[in-house]
This record gives structure tokens, C-alpha cells and sequence, in this order.
């Protein structure tokens, strides 16, 4: 009975794993094959992968979608960080009912759904377009400045700032520093697993955003890799093993990132949820 | 005491940036969308029209088609998720069990995909010369092959498991990390008693993961309300509007039909109003006998 019992479990989480990995496996299969053997159901690697690369490059605007979502990535992933952190410690280490209350204000925002604010944005970054064109319509200044303040990293942040030694700040102040020099001296640099884990969902929620840029972002050149992927394939006979090569192109920085970091993820997701 | 209010006040300037951007990328939006609501015409020409926009929203077979959509998604796919979730979690909790690490990187993993990338590959795993025809077809269950996203039915059992197949392993992670919480005495103790499995998950593990499991119905519930990415690249929303979210029907009034901004701003707020309800609901159905 409980030898039946253990088979079953590992035959269900087997076969659950096969349906998770599958389309991984079929995308770096096929980009290694020809988009007729793509269609043929092959699933052996093939020989295709240069040539499927060399007619990526030639096809379409990879290089610079690449570096604009780099562009874009990096510097959100920044900001956020540095917003988001300078707040969490604010709330959590200064504490006062006015700002009890803003936090729980800033919450709400939470719920706020993107699709509702997405016109009103829109006509925001219109209306700013002909004073600072720098930050307007189409630039990825205006891609990047909605997306950097958002109530979670904040409430990440401060949720993380509770496992943090007061002690470590009278020290601070006894040593003479300013309450900002103890914030960028002493609680940065202690707090190293508490950034990384959300440098890595920072880096990932924007990497892969795709309706803000899609609604901001017109001009070609100013394309995302999410922007580029969507409009591949819309031709009359798409070429899926360039397709697949694209997308596991396009998978590549996050997947490798969470490889790399996978315990400060977890850590990360797990220390949000914390009470 | 003096101390004191000086770090008070020098505390507002460590969240002054948040509050402002707050400020402007969210709330200034929500009530600027709330103006609009109120406002009809095309592009920037628009004009107040009272409660017009909210009358065309009951008459509109588009706009009830994507309500209904996305609401099926919800009802589907939300609860089919949480109880994946669970199951996994429960079954990786087992100290005893081998290959954790494997199951569990192997459920986790589609959510590093980007969600158009996924999308894409769903849409060609489905499609007409796809690979799962093919092998339905080449192993003699389907005599031909099935244009799986050409079907309104079909459609939309692909967009859900397209997101079942993405997002199960996140809320996995946050089961997982609270049942490492839980005192194993407890299931000692529920074992000696002569507990079954099941009366076990459901007298000792489903209520002391009632927190979390509220707070990943939450966000699961704002998430899949939203749902764009998906049926964007899966499906366009066809066939005729048969996967038709909220969210995209927004962006298409906005920026793909004649420009409607008024209109498209009254049809938002319906999403607004849902994820409002729903939270209340789901705070009330878990909050309840506390």
C-alpha cells in the first residue's frame, strides 16, 4: 500500500515535470533544426543552428531590441531598487502614524489594475512629450519611469528591513553618521541577499514586460525583444527554427540569471510573504 | 524627545520619491481614468457624455464577450492552479522523497519564461502543422488534425493551460517555503491518531496555509482579471471574440479600432470594480471565525 502509494507520487510529479520541461526542450531542440523538421514533429538536436542564427541576424533587428531591453532592464532594476529600499527602511525604521497610513495608501496601489491606467499614462507622457521630448512618447526614458516604483518592492523591502539589527544603527549615529550615511553605509551592504533577490525579480518583471512598452514604444528602432518576439511569424510561412532561436534568445539573460541566483529567488519570494 | 521628531521628519525624505511616484503613475492615472469615463469621442477630441459610456457598456456584445471570457479564466483557472499548487507543495514537503530538487526546478522553472515567449511557443505547439497534432495524429488518436485555436472551446482550454503551465510552480514556491514552517509533531501527532493522508491535508495543512493560500487566490485573482500577454500572442483574442480578455479589448479600443480613450477608460473600470469585489470576497471567505 505505501509502496503503491510512492509510486504513484513520483509517476505524477514525473509526468508534471515532463509537461513543465517539455516546451523548453522542444524550443532548444528546434533551434537547432529546420523549420520544415520543426514542422515534422523532429525531436532530436539537428545541425540548423548557425544557419537558423545567421538568418535571425540578417531577418530581423536582434541586436538592437537585445540592447534596448538591456538598456531598459538594467537601469529599471537600479532604480527600483534604490527607491523601493530607501522606502522600506523609511517606514520601517521611522515610524509615525501619518506614514503607517501613506504605506497602507501606497498598498492600495496594488490592486490598481495596469489596464486601467495604461490611456491616462499614455496621454501623461503625451502632454510631458513637447516640454522633454528626451522623456517622452517613444523613448525608453518614458518605457522605464512608470515601472520603477511599484508597492511590492516597497512592502519587499520593508518586510526584509524587520530582520535588520537596530543595533547596527545606534552604532551608526554614535559613530557620527547621518541617517542617509547609515543607510548607504551600513544597511546597503548588509542587506546584499536582500537586493539580490530583488535585483533578480526586478531584472525579470522588466526584461519581460511587454504591454507598457508595446503601448509607449512605436518606432522600430526602439523595439523590445517582448515587441520583437510578438510581430515574428506574422509572415505567410513563418520559420520556426528561427522562431525557436529568437525565443531561447530572448530566454536566455532571465533563465541564466535564476540559475545563477536560484537560492536568493526563492529566498527573495519567500521573505515577501513573511508576516 | 526632540531626537525622535528629527528622525521622524528625516524619514519622510527616504520615502518622498516613492510617495510621488506613487502619486503620479498610479493614483493621478486611476482618477484621470475615472474623468475619462465620463468623456466620449475620437483620440484627444473628447467630450464630457455623462453616465453614456456605462449604458454602451451593457449594450456592447464585444465588451460581454470579454467580461465573460476573462471571468471563465478566472473561475477555471484560478482554483485548478491553487490545488496543482498545493498538491505539488504537499508532495515536495515529504523529507523522504527523492529527486526533490529536480521536481521542484522542473515546476518552477516556466516562470522565468517571458510571457510572450511562452505564449508563442503554445501558439505553435497548438497550431494547424503543430507539434501536438502531429503526434495525435501520427499515433492514431485524431484521424485528422484539429485547428485547436481556430475552436472557440479549444481556444480558451489552451490560454488556460497556457497559464497553468506558467504560474503553478511560482505559487508552488510560496507553499512550500510556509508548510518548512510547519511543526512536523503535528503530522506525528495526526499520523498516531490515525489520520488519513487526506484528512490530514485538509484538517491540518489547508488551514494552517489559509494565509497564504488567501494571499495567492489575491494575486492570482488581479493577475489573471489582467490577463493580456497570452491571448494577444496565442489566440489575437479569436476565433471571432471567443478569447476576448478585458485588458485587451482596452488595448484594441484604445489603440487598434477608432480611437475611443472614454470608452476604453469606462471598460477598465470594470476590472477595477471586480478586482475590488473579488478581494473583499476572498478576505471575507478566509477571514472568517478569526
Amino acid at each position: 500500500m505505501r509502496k503503491a502509494k510512492r509510486i504513484v507520487t513520483y509517476l505524477f510529479l514525473s509526468i508534471a515535470s515532463l509537461f513543465s520541461l517539455f516546451p523548453f526542450l522542444w524550443m532548444l531542440v528546434s533551434m537547432t533544426n529546420k523549420s520544415v523538421d520543426v514542422t515534422k514533429g523532429r525531436l532530436l538536436p539537428g545541425t540548423h543552428f548557425f544557419e537558423n542564427l545567421k538568418q535571425l541576424f540578417l531577418t530581423v533587428d536582434m541586436v538592437p531590441a537585445f540592447i534596448n531591453s538591456t538598456i531598459i532592464a538594467v537601469i529599471t532594476t537600479f532604480l527600483t531598487l534604490f527607491i523601493a529600499s530607501l522606502a522600506g527602511y523609511g517606514f520601517e525604521m521611522y515610524r509615525s502614524r501619518g506614514k503607517d497610513m501613506v504605506f497602507n495608501i501606497l498598498l492600495l496601489s496594488l490592486m490598481i489594475p495596469f489596464a486601467s491606467i495604461m490611456i491616462p499614462l499614455y496621454r501623461l507622457f503625451g502632454d510631458i512629450t513637447p516640454i522633454f521630448p528626451s522623456i517622452g512618447i517613444d523613448t525608453l526614458a518614458a518605457a522605464i519611469l512608470p515601472t520603477v516604483t511599484t508597492a511590492f518592492f516597497i512592502f519587499f523591502f520593508r518586510q526584509n528591513t524587520k530582520m535588520f539589527p537596530k543595533e547596527l544603527i545606534e552604532a551608526g549615529r554614535m559613530d557620527g553618521l547621518s541617517e542617509f550615511g547609515i543607510f548607504f553605509r551600513i544597511f546597503v551592504p548588509t542587506m546584499k541577499t536582500t537586493y539580490a533577490a530583488a535585483a533578480i525579480i526586478a531584472f525579470m518583471n522588466s526584461w519581460n514586460n511587454y504591454l507598457w512598452p508595446l503601448v509607449i514604444l512605436q518606432s522600430p528602432e526602439n523595439k523590445t525583444i517582448p515587441l520583437l518576439i510578438s510581430t515574428l511569424g506574422a509572415g505567410y510561412a513563418p520559420d520556426y527554427g528561427v522562431i525557436m532561436t529568437a525565443i531561447v534568445i530572448a530566454t536566455l539573460p532571465t533563465a541564466i540569471v535564476f540559475f545563477f541566483m536560484q537560492k536568493h529567488f526563492v529566498a527573495g519570494m519567500m521573505g515577501s510573504v513573511k508576516g | 524627545m526632540s531626537h525622535l521628531l528629527r528622525k521622524n521628519n528625516i524619514g519622510w525624505f527616504f520615502i518622498i520619491i516613492s510617495v510621488v511616484a506613487i502619486g503620479l503613475f498610479y493614483f493621478y492615472p486611476m482618477v484621470q481614468a475615472l474623468l475619462l469615463s465620463f468623456q466620449s469621442g475620437m483620440g484627444a477630441n473628447l467630450q464630457f457624455v455623462g453616465l453614456e459610456n456605462y449604458v454602451r457598456l451593457l449594450n456592447d456584445p464585444t465588451f460581454i464577450a470579454a467580461l465573460s471570457n476573462t471571468v471563465i479564466y478566472l473561475l477555471v483557472q484560478v482554483p485548478l492552479m491553487i490545488v496543482l499548487a498545493l498538491l505539488f507543495s504537499v508532495l515536495l514537503n515529504d523529507a523522504t522523497l527523492k529527486f526533490k530538487g529536480f521536481f521542484r526546478t522542473a515546476i518552477f522553472l516556466p516562470c522565468v519564461t517571458s510571457l510572450v515567449a511562452y505564449s508563442v511557443i503554445f501558439k505553435y505547439l497548438f497550431g494547424v502543422d503543430g507539434l501536438v497534432n502531429y503526434f495525435l495524429v501520427k499515433f492514431g488518436l485524431l484521424s485528422e488534425a484539429i485547428n485547436w485555436l481556430a475552436d472557440p472551446l479549444w481556444a480558451k482550454v489552451i490560454i488556460i493551460m497556457a497559464i497553468t503551465w506558467r504560474w503553478t510552480g511560482y505559487n508552488m514556491i510560496f507553499y512550500l517555503s510556509a508548510l518548512q514552517n510547519v511543526d512536523r509533531s503535528i503530522y506525528e501527532a495526526a499520523k498516531i491518531d490515525g489520520a488519513s493522508s487526506f484528512q490530514q491535508f485538509f484538517m491540518i495543512t489547508v488551514p494552517l496555509l489559509k494565509p497564504i493560500i488567501l494571499f495567492t487566490s489575491i494575486t492570482s485573482t488581479i493577475g489573471t482579471l489582467q490577463i493580456f500577454d497570452e491571448v494577444m500572442n496565442i489566440t489575437n483574442g479569436g476565433p471571432g471574440n471567443a478569447t476576448l480578455s478585458i485588458s485587451q479589448y482596452i488595448y484594441f479600443l484604445s489603440f487598434k479600432y477608432t480611437p475611443d480613450f472614454g470608452y476604453a477608460a469606462t471598460v477598465s473600470y470594470v476590472i477595477v470594480v471586480l478586482i475590488v469585489i473579488l478581494s473583499i470576497i476572498q478576505f471575507r471567505v478566509a477571514g472568517d471565525r478569526k
